[in-house]
């Protein structure tokens, strides 16, 4: 049995998750804590992959980043980065795909928490930073576990947007949704149960995991 | 000395309100700002702490000065060496009452002084408790002890003892003004109980509709002056009852109630709710152990 495309796809969603924690941190932050006018036009531009197609998503990324358009064109000359059929591509796309499922937690995370606390260290004269990890994500456990998971288990199922940008290169970008339905396509129906069970298994076993310990069930320290 | 002056128009409750309070306070008093809630008590704490951004303002402390909008300054909340201690406390759930005192202090500060102030508000037991554990008193303890851990050049209060019973008070009373000694602070406290005022403060502000309305001592705006009273209490007016050509008042007094007379043109300028003395004179008082 092949099981590259299951571990292309675990990749993929693992690299995806620390970028978005990078990104969706101070995301998150600013939109808990902001009086902007702008800040409506973020909120709306984070949750649009929620319901958009991911196939719109995927075209408009595969337009950008064509190598035959200016952008696309400015980003392989410059950085040396062809973003389009390549894992690079991937990990970009589902990073932008995955953003609300990652800030909404954290968002609303920070948004519950008394603003005295954030207050109370200031007062103690604490700056604005450590004040973000020494008490406000400390506090917020649940919502950054729900926000990893959430984001890590969405970007496993990917799939409109991965066909749009990655296409199918075995190794490259050819990850576990797209393999099933290329086995389908096959009439491979055992291979393509066989990528379908493992991941049935695994993001039960992930989902469980975060309503377990959200629901106190487990205890992490 | 702290030099305030401040003004700023607050959306209140009741529509927009225009505060503007200015006042002198002294090196080492304990002054209460009292008032009824919506009067711009808590505004007034948090623009000193720089949590809140007020339209014109000067406040200086000694030689610093925090606040001048005509010269643009207003320093940051971490750059004032304030003591706060928030209504609802704010102490870090993430940590045990001794991180949330070890937090609080300043880089290559002499840890000293955490052990001094567990010992003070005798917190030594909880040390190593998360604050959810706590009651409503231990925490009042805890958030005092954190606010002390910088020995803060103003220490400001926010309704402290508003969530404790009346004996819980009376300890936490004593731990404020204990503190309050111990370091030399000054002390600016919200309260609504004039009994807390007399017994702990210097001087009293009291503010209506956002401005100083009076400005003494306890003694000199709450006794009123009228009567030379070989003693008396403070309390609240909880019923009034017309019998007749009398009035049968009772009063909260502390935590014992207290029913007593008063004739038609006295009954008639009262009303429940108003905090009232209660004096006698010319009584010999009973005393009886009991």
């Amino acid at each position: 049995m092949d099981w590259q495309p299951l571990i292309l796809t675990f990749k993929l969603a693992l690299i995806t998750t620390v970028f978005l924690l990078v990104v969706a941190i101070p995301l998150a932050y600013w939109l808990a804590h902001s009086k902007s006018r702008i800040k409506p036009v973020v909120e709306t531009l984070v949750s649009m992959p929620l319901v958009l197609p991911p196939t719109v998503l995927g075209f408009y990324l595969l337009v950008a980043f064509s190598p035959s358009n200016a952008f696309g064109n400015w980003l392989d000359e410059w950085l040396g980065l062809r973003l389009v059929f390549s894992f690079e591509g991937l990990v970009l796309a589902s990073v932008i795909y995955s953003l609300p499922f990652m800030v909404q937690p954290i968002q609303s995370g920070l948004t519950n928490l008394s603003a005295s606390l954030k207050e109370a260290a200031y007062v103690l004269g604490k700056s604005p930073t450590t004040t973000l990890f020494k008490v406000l994500l400390p506090n917020i456990k649940p919502s950054l576990l729900t926000g990893i998971v959430l984001a890590f288990a969405h970007t496993v199922g990917e799939f409109g947007v991965v066909l749009m940008i990655g296409g199918n290169m075995p190794g490259r970008t050819k990850v576990a949704s797209i393999a099933i339905y290329d086995e389908v396509e096959a009439l491979n129906y055992g291979a393509a149960n066989f990528y379908s069970l493992v991941l049935f298994i695994i993001t039960f076993i992930i989902l469980l995991i975060v309503y377990l310990v959200n629901g106190g069930y487990l205890k992490i320290k | 000395m702290f030099d305030i002056s401040i003004n700023k128009k607050l959306n209140a409750a009741s529509g927009e309100m225009h505060l503007a309070f200015s006042c002198q306070i002294e090196q080492g008093q304990l002054v209460t700002l009292y008032g009824k809630s919506g009067v711009g008590k808590t505004s007034i704490l948090r623009i000193l702490a720089g949590l809140m951004e007020p339209d014109e303002a000067y406040i200086s402390a000694g030689h610093k000065i925090w606040v001048d909008t005509k010269k643009n300054i207003n320093l940051k909340p971490q750059k004032r060496k304030i003591g706060f201690v928030f209504q609802d406390y704010a102490l870090f759930p993430n940590m045990t009452i001794k991180e949330n005192l070890t937090f609080a202090l300043v880089k290559n500060q002499d840890k000293k002084i955490i052990g001094e102030l567990i010992d003070i508000m005798e917190l030594g037991e909880l040390q190593h408790r998360k604050p959810t554990t706590l009651s409503g008193g231990q925490k009042q303890r805890v958030a005092l002890a954190r606010a002390l851990v910088q020995r803060p050049v103003l220490l400001m209060l926010d309704e402290p003892l508003s969530a404790l019973d009346h004996e819980m008070r009376g300890k936490l009373q004593q731990h404020i003004l204990q503190a309050h000694r111990e370091y030399g602070l000054t002390t600016l406290l919200v309260t609504h109980d004039i009994s807390e005022i007399i017994k702990m403060s210097n001087q009293v502000i009291v503010l209506e509709e956002g401005k100083i309305s009076q400005h003494g001592t306890p003694a000199q705006i709450f006794s009123h002056q009228k009567v030379g009273g070989k003693f008396q209490f403070s309390g609240e007016i909880v019923s009034l009852e017309k019998q007749g050509f009398i009035y049968l008042i009772t009063i909260i007094i502390g935590k014992e109630l207290v029913t007593i007379m008063a004739d038609e043109s006295d009954g008639a300028t009262l009303q429940v709710g108003d905090k009232v003395t209660v004096a006698s004179k010319a009584f010999n008082p009973i005393i009886k152990k009991m």
